[in-house]
């Protein structure tokens, strides 16, 4: 069945009229065509379609689009300013090689993003507690782990923001 | 995925309604993550989802200060468990086994009653609120009814809902003093793992801070349905919380318990772990009982 749904998509206010059995992932690549969000396994295991509703980390393939009405969406378009400017976490990934193949990589930024959001100063052990629930087969996890806590408290007034080098932040691929 | 009509109750009895008209092909849904892995895999296809997650009610843990009860909506998430101060302080014993419930992406989604309803011998929600003797109640078309937690289930994926019935709080009685309690989820990964076996030890102490007054030993994944170790608790009570005593009860819930064979784990070393993982949150639950008292 359609239905009409109004709700705030990467800081715009949308209406859209979708399908009660869409999930909120086929909402963002297949209908909004934003393909930043992964599809990994599709069953809530891998992270990749990691997406912030409300502030709080979901994964959208397990999510239905029509449960999003009313709500704030944050997808990996979003996370940069809107002038092309890196987050500090997008940054201090590519900074500290957290990114390999890419694919978990728009995932593991929600998922961090998601932490450091509300929490200044995460430890290790909140860290992998906010990835557990993202598989990254590339980099065994220490850089992913390592790039999230250069950026811990990157909301706080003295941020522990690592200095970036623009030449180095192009990985010359 | 395949086609269906999702409907959004907004109260208990209208979410009955609409599952008594559209018969067998209507399903409840809460947070989903569960039910939408099944669609997807064939295993279910309703023409009719019914959203519990709209239904107005607790949607976080409640003190009731007049009674000491505390009230756990079924449709609270157990991503608001887990982070509720109450229940980390009061009640660590569901702190343990909730935060290790999937992913945060997860919990942020799931339900506790959706775990509890799904009623798979791993669900490690179920085990601390059985060690904390929770009640269940019951909403259906005959009303409101309240049963002990740990006659809810009747085997894997079965328990004790007639057609229609919504479980809709889980209540925990007031908890004695020098309580404390543990729970851990033992597997082969930190994360996102179903678990091996699950042990949960409550104990409650006598004046003298070392007598058991009350022990309560729950295991899950040690038989079909989550399954409280009656001998072993018989034989600590009465007796000095110590690691000879905790031990010989470990040993005792690993006998009565009915391990078997699966692809997690083998029965002997499931037995065998029983016996460890109980004498080490037994020990844990003393050390908890122990800081609260002080």
């Amino acid at each position: 069945m359609a239905r009409e749904i109004a709700f705030v998509f990467n800081g715009n206010k949308m209406n859209m009229v979708i399908e009660d059995h869409w999930t909120l992932l086929h909402l963002i690549r297949e209908e909004l065509g934003y393909t930043g969000t992964k599809e990994g396994c599709g069953s809530g295991e891998c992270g990749a379609c990691t997406v912030i509703v409300d502030g709080e980390a979901v994964n959208s393939c397990l999510y239905l689009a029509a449960e999003i009405n009313g709500k704030k969406l944050l997808t990996i378009e979003g996370v940069a300013a809107a002038d092309g400017t890196l987050h500090p976490i997008q940054k201090s990934f590519v900074e500290n090689g957290g990114i390999q193949c890419g694919f978990c990589s728009p995932g593991m930024i929600m998922s961090a993003k998601a932490l450091l959001d509300k929490t200044a100063n995460a430890s290790e052990e909140t860290i992998k507690e906010a990835i557990a629930g993202n598989l990254c087969r590339c980099t065994g996890y220490v850089q992913i782990i390592d790039s999230i806590k250069a950026v811990s408290g990157y909301g706080e007034d003295e941020p522990h923001v690592v200095a970036f080098k623009a030449e180095d932040g192009d990985r010359g691929e | 995925m395949r086609q269906f009509t999702y409907l959004v109750p907004k109260t208990l009895d209208e979410a009955i309604s609409l599952l008594e008209s559209h018969g067998e092909q209507a399903k409840y849904v809460a947070g989903g993550t569960d039910v939408l892995v099944k669609i997807k895999e064939g295993k279910l296809a309703p023409n009719y989802l019914i959203s519990l997650k709209h239904i107005i009610g607790q949607d976080r843990p409640f003190l009731n200060h007049e009674t000491g009860e505390l009230y756990i909506g079924a449709f609270c998430t157990h991503r608001s468990i887990e982070q509720s101060s109450l229940v980390q302080h009061q009640y660590p014993i569901i702190h343990d086994a909730v935060k290790n419930i999937g992913s945060v992406q997860i919990r942020n989604v799931a339900t506790i009653g959706g775990n509890l309803v799904n009623a798979v011998p791993s669900a490690d929600g179920a085990i601390p609120l059985i060690a904390l003797d929770a009640k269940a109640n019951i909403y259906g078309t005959k009303g409101q009814r309240s049963i002990d937690l740990r006659r809810f289930f009747l085997g894997p994926g079965q328990c004790d809902l007639e057609r229609g019935e919504i479980l809709t709080e889980i209540v925990i009685p007031p908890l004695a003093p020098r309580t404390g309690s543990a729970y851990i989820k033992h597997g082969r990964r930190e994360a996102m793992e179903l678990p091996m076996l699950g042990v949960g030890v409550l104990l409650s102490l006598e004046e003298d801070m070392t007598t058991c007054a009350k022990a309560r030993i729950c295991l899950g994944v040690a038989a079909p349905t989550p399954f409280r170790a009656l001998e072993a608790e018989k034989y600590l009570k009465g007796k000095t919380v110590d690691e000879i005593n905790l031990s010989e009860a470990g040993r005792i819930a690993g006998q009565e318990s009915k391990v078997r064979d699966s692809i997690r784990g083998v029965a002997w070393y499931r037995r065998e772990m029983v016996g460890v993982l109980v004498r080490r949150m037994g020990l844990k639950a003393l050390e908890r009982a122990k800081d609260k008292h002080k």
